[in-house]
């Protein structure tokens, strides 16, 4: 086992390194372990008093880590060497972001409220007595749809389900979205479409079984650091797989791509489905299909090959900017190996038509029949650490447990469990997403908004839209955080919350892998955990069942992941094998875990039944192209039935095309250094200094021509505002402008401070996937010029792998 | 076969009128994105109709030297200003379902026309836009569903 990284003081050289060191094997080899540590200057692995057993937080590959306490104090992190997930490995994020806002002078210790125009601080009972009152008030007025809350992929499995419970029994309300929906949806509906209901069928260890790797739109190198050391362990070794990468950006993917044979298509922004039809269309020219397999476990492959034989491959490449043989030699990749694994991230869940580009992916692994075997399968990732609970427990549209509100069997269910009329239960239409909760808190429906861990006057699109909705006085507004966040700043009541390493409950991966995270400290002043505050919400309102108990029978963290486990009962989703104990006793547990798979299973559909039957699955599915929603009878007659969906979709241009105006493409996405909005990661001192700004990108010949160099201060427009930022040269396709999204007012600017001059999301626009209903982040139309008056050229973050 | 043509006629004039209603849905409620891209979209679809249509109107025109003649009874005026609100949107998309279904039926008509006449050209039209138009239906009921209830209980 290597030791890498150890504690020297000020020893942060997995800012540069950010994969570490490689432990190379061959396919089919287990990975090796390889333990990172990082503890806060001056304290040794001596001083450490305890080591709290708990998982990374900081994107969705949930690595198992310990942290390490120190007199009541988080002082640093360590992998766990016999985690499922990442055999002791953890990334900058992790080592350095883990722990250091928890210390933070700027904590928030007390509940605000505003009184006369600001905020002030109050104690536990006042602030929430207002909150109350104002929740009975509008009941009593206007009914549960006044009432919306807006959460977080980063609350923990307990709090979701318990929120779940509150909206969707206590109060009855069909307005309940996360932020999930800004990273995840679209892989949940791209399952939902495919395959009858969500739940991610591959898994990590196919990294080491496939001898194919295709990246669609998933810059893992810097939003997975651990999954992508797992990938350049295989690279490095014997026997690697072929990587294919789909992105419009000179990512470090593509670099690692095109260094061991692969290859890079970079795809212009927003021709997606494009690229895919023409993919699929191949595979069916070439009889690049396991005709029997196809036959066997899936319906509609013959609409499929009618549809998308109107993507010929000279048609595709030049919609979408590649060279014809490019195209040409994905498919072959694709349709000829052994083992083809896909992943699947923003560049597609961000673009415009994400649903039918996810699922296209989809579609290319069943006429191949590769899913459910090593090696063979497709990764629809996540981008937070906790969205998959979010998806699961039903604190976003969803019911909890993969039920079909459309089926009234499955809300039946739920109203026995929790002892409700099926009434109460909002199942009359597909449930509100995110930006139509803010339509509705525009429109002035929404009278009460209840927003917990996420910071959507930064993360949304079209940031000035936002900010204008949630200042409005329609609405009380109700944010519960670790810090005062720009959104903080804008509400009635502001909740100290617990974070991670101060509150226990469970999360799970983007592959379905358990995790328990312990309490390690005390949180700071009164800071609670979030179940404990929505707990005492439900109290407060006094939401009972029918025969008069209280609705919400659970007081801690376990408890309430009991109460979760029963209600996942003879789900695809299945918990109830699964203990605290049980998680306390291994590290990472994949679910289902019941009675079939005591140990949890390590892929899903390895028997290529799949879980479509109309009294099994959590959606009839949608029009990709539409979103218009199936019948039940018109789902009936497709009868899948255990069988897969394929199931295409005609490429529409995008939204919002490049103008004479607006002449160049804008595309947002992340950095290795960040995470989110920066809550936690720009509190810590590495990361903030190796990213403490926003930039962006541009293809060098569209520089050229504008007279910008490396570093100038450039103006960025679209139709709906500015930034202003250092400009970064190279890395991406002619015609296309990159910038990353974390940064907000908080952060240090240009030349304003407190000013907006880096917020990405100023330039986004208001429009979404029809069917997952995820922001299209990723195609609006820009210009750049050069700021004015022109500013001395300034050092655009240049730091590891994101240097130019 | 005047009265082919008279339904020809009417299957051109039904999807413009449902084109032109898109389009001003698409407008009136700009601020709902989903509507206002989805009924672009959509209108795209019945524009899209009306143009494989026209050659094959020709050609029975041209054949007949029929004039389109239009029974009064039979069409719908389009929408020419959207309604303001969540309610308004709601009746919009109402009336956008009335105009939807007078378009498949009158391609459901022509369909059967075409059958018996064994105008491939004119049976392929009419199959594919009377496809089109279940999802246009499909697409104004589900969004129809998730409108209604805030709209008729909560808005103003
Ligand atoms: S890869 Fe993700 S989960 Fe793992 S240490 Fe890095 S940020 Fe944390």
């Amino acid at each position: 086992m290597a030791v890498s990284n150890s504690s020297a003081p000020h020893d942060h050289d997995r800012v540069v390194d950010v994969w570490g060191p490689r432990t190379p094997h061959g396919r089919d080899d287990r990975w090796p372990s390889r333990v990172d540590v990082h503890l806060d200057a001056g304290v040794g692995p001596a001083d450490v008093q305890k080591w709290v057993r708990s998982a990374c937080v900081l994107c969705s590959n949930g690595c198992g880590c310990d942290i390490a306490v120190v007199d009541g104090q988080m002082v640093g992190i360590r992998g766990r060497a016999d985690d499922l997930v990442n055999k002791g490995r953890l990334g900058p994020k992790g080592l350095y972001g883990s722990t250091p806002w928890a210390s933070s002078a700027d904590r928030l210790t007390t509940p605000l409220i505003r009184r006369d125009g600001i905020l002030v601080p109050t104690d536990w009972t006042t602030a929430m007595d207002r909150i109350v009152a104002e929740s009975q008030r509008l009941l009593r007025t206007k009914g549960p749809l006044s009432h919306g809350f807006y959460t977080s992929g980063q609350l923990f499995a307990e709090e979701y389900y318990t929120l779940a419970v509150i909206g969707k029994a206590g109060l009855g309300t069909p307005h309940m979205d996360g932020n999930t929906r800004l990273c995840t949806a679209t892989a949940a509906a791209a399952f939902k479409e495919s395959f009858g209901t969500d739940g991610q069928p591959g898994c990590y260890s196919d990294i080491e079984h496939c001898d194919a790797l295709f990246l669609w739109g998933h810059n893992m190198a810097e939003t997975q650091t651990v999954l992508w050391s797992r990938v350049l362990d295989r690279t490095h070794g014997s026997e690697p797989p072929v990587l294919v990468c789909v992105d419009p950006r000179r990512t470090p993917v593509a670099v690692e791509a095109l260094r061991t044979g692969g290859l890079h298509l970079p795809v212009r922004v927003g021709t997606n489905l494009a690229l895919l039809n023409g993919l699929l269309r191949e595979l069916f020219e070439n009889d690049l299909v396991d005709h029997d397999w196809v036959d066997r476990h899936t319906v509609g492959v013959d609409d499929l090959r009618k549809l998308v034989d109107d993507y010929p491959v000279e048609k595709v490449a030049a919609i979408c900017g590649l060279e014809p043989d490019a195209v040409r030699r994905a498919a072959r990749i694709f349709g000829e190996r052994s083992a083809v694994l896909s992943t699947v991230l923003q560049g597609f869940y961000q673009s415009h038509q994400a649903t039918a580009a996810s699922v296209a992916v989809n579609n290319l692994h069943l006429l191949r029949g590769m899913i459910g075997r090593p090696g063979a399968g497709v990764l629809q990732m996540n981008g937070q650490p906790t969205a998959q609970n979010n998806r699961e427990c039903g604190a976003d549209g969803d019911l909890p447990g993969f039920r079909n509100w459309d089926n009234p069997d499955h809300v039946r269910e739920l109203a026995e469990l929790w002892d409700v009329d099926p009434m109460v239960i909002p199942h009359w239409a597909d449930p509100t997403h995110a930006m139509q909760i803010f339509g509705y808190v525009a429109d002035g429906t929404i009278n009460l908004l209840w927003v917990s861990a996420t910071n959507p006057a930064v993360s949304m699109p079209e940031s000035a839209r936002i900010r204008s909705i949630l200042e409005k006085d329609t609405c009380f507004l109700v944010v519960q955080d670790l810090f005062l966040t720009e959104t903080a700043q804008l509400a009635d009541v502001v909740l100290p919350a617990a974070g991670w390493g101060e509150k226990t409950g469970t999360f799970t991966n983007a592959s379905r892998v358990v995790h328990l995270s312990e309490k390690a400290v005390e949180p700071p002043g009164q800071a609670k955990p979030d179940l404990d505050i929505f707990l005492s919400y439900a109290a407060a309102m006094d939401f009972r069942s029918r025969s008069g108990a209280p609705l919400i029978g659970w007081h801690t963290a376990e408890e309430a992941f009991d109460a979760w486990r029963a209600a996942s009962a003879g789900r695809p989703v299945d918990y109830t094998g699964l203990t605290y104990d049980k998680l306390r006793d291994t590290s990472g547990v994949a679910w289902p875990v019941n009675d079939t798979h005591p140990d949890g299973a390590a892929r899903l559909y390895s028997d290529a039944v799949f879980p479509s039957a109309v009294d099994v699955c959590e959606t009839f599915g949608h029009d990709l192209l539409t979103g218009a929603a199936v019948t039940e009878q018109e789902y009936r007659a497709l009868a899948p039935d255990g069988r897969a969906m394929i199931k295409g979709c005609v490429y529409v241009p995008a939204h919002e095309q490049p103008s004479e105006q607006f002449p160049l493409l804008f595309t947002t996405g992340r950095t290795v250094y960040q995470f989110h909005t920066r809550t936690k990661t720009r509190r810590s001192r590495p990361l903030d200094a190796a990213a403490p700004r926003a930039w962006v990108e541009m293809n060098a010949e569209d520089a050229r021509d504008l007279g910008i160099t490396e570093g100038d201060v450039v103006v960025v427009e679209s139709p709906r505002g500015r930034i202003q930022v250092p400009a970064r040269i190279g890395m991406i396709t002619r015609g296309s402008v990159f910038a990353p999204f974390h940064y907000g007012s908080s952060d240090a600017d240009v030349h304003e401070p407190g000013g907006r001059q880096g917020q990405a999301n100023e330039l986004t626009m208001t429009v979404w996937d029809p069917v997952s209903k995820q922001p299209a982040f990723k195609t609006a139309a820009c210009r750049v010029r050069r700021a004015d008056p022109v500013r001395p050229a300034i050092e655009a973050t240049t730091a590891g792998q994101s240097g130019p | 076969m005047p009265h082919l043509t008279t339904y020809l006629g009417m299957a051109l004039r039904a999807e413009h009128t449902l084109a032109a209603s898109l389009g001003v849905v698409a407008l009136g409620h700009a601020e709902q994105a989903d509507v206002h891209h989805t009924c672009r979209l959509l209108a795209g679809m019945s524009e899209a109709h009306t143009q494989a249509l026209a050659p094959i109107v020709h050609r029975y025109l041209s054949r007949d030297e029929d004039d389109i003649v239009e029974p009064d009874r039979l069409h719908a005026p389009g929408l020419t200003r959207a309604r303001g609100g969540q309610i308004g949107l709601l009746r919009d998309l109402q009336d956008l379902h009335v105009l939807g279904t007078l378009v498949q039926t009158t391609w459901t008509v022509l369909m059967q026309g075409a059958q018996g006449l064994r105008d491939r050209e004119l049976l392929a039209v009419a199959t594919r836009s009377n496809s089109d138009t279940s999802r246009q239906l499909s697409w104004f009921n589900t969004r129809m569903k998730a409108a209604a209830a805030q709209a008729l209980l909560v808005a103003g």
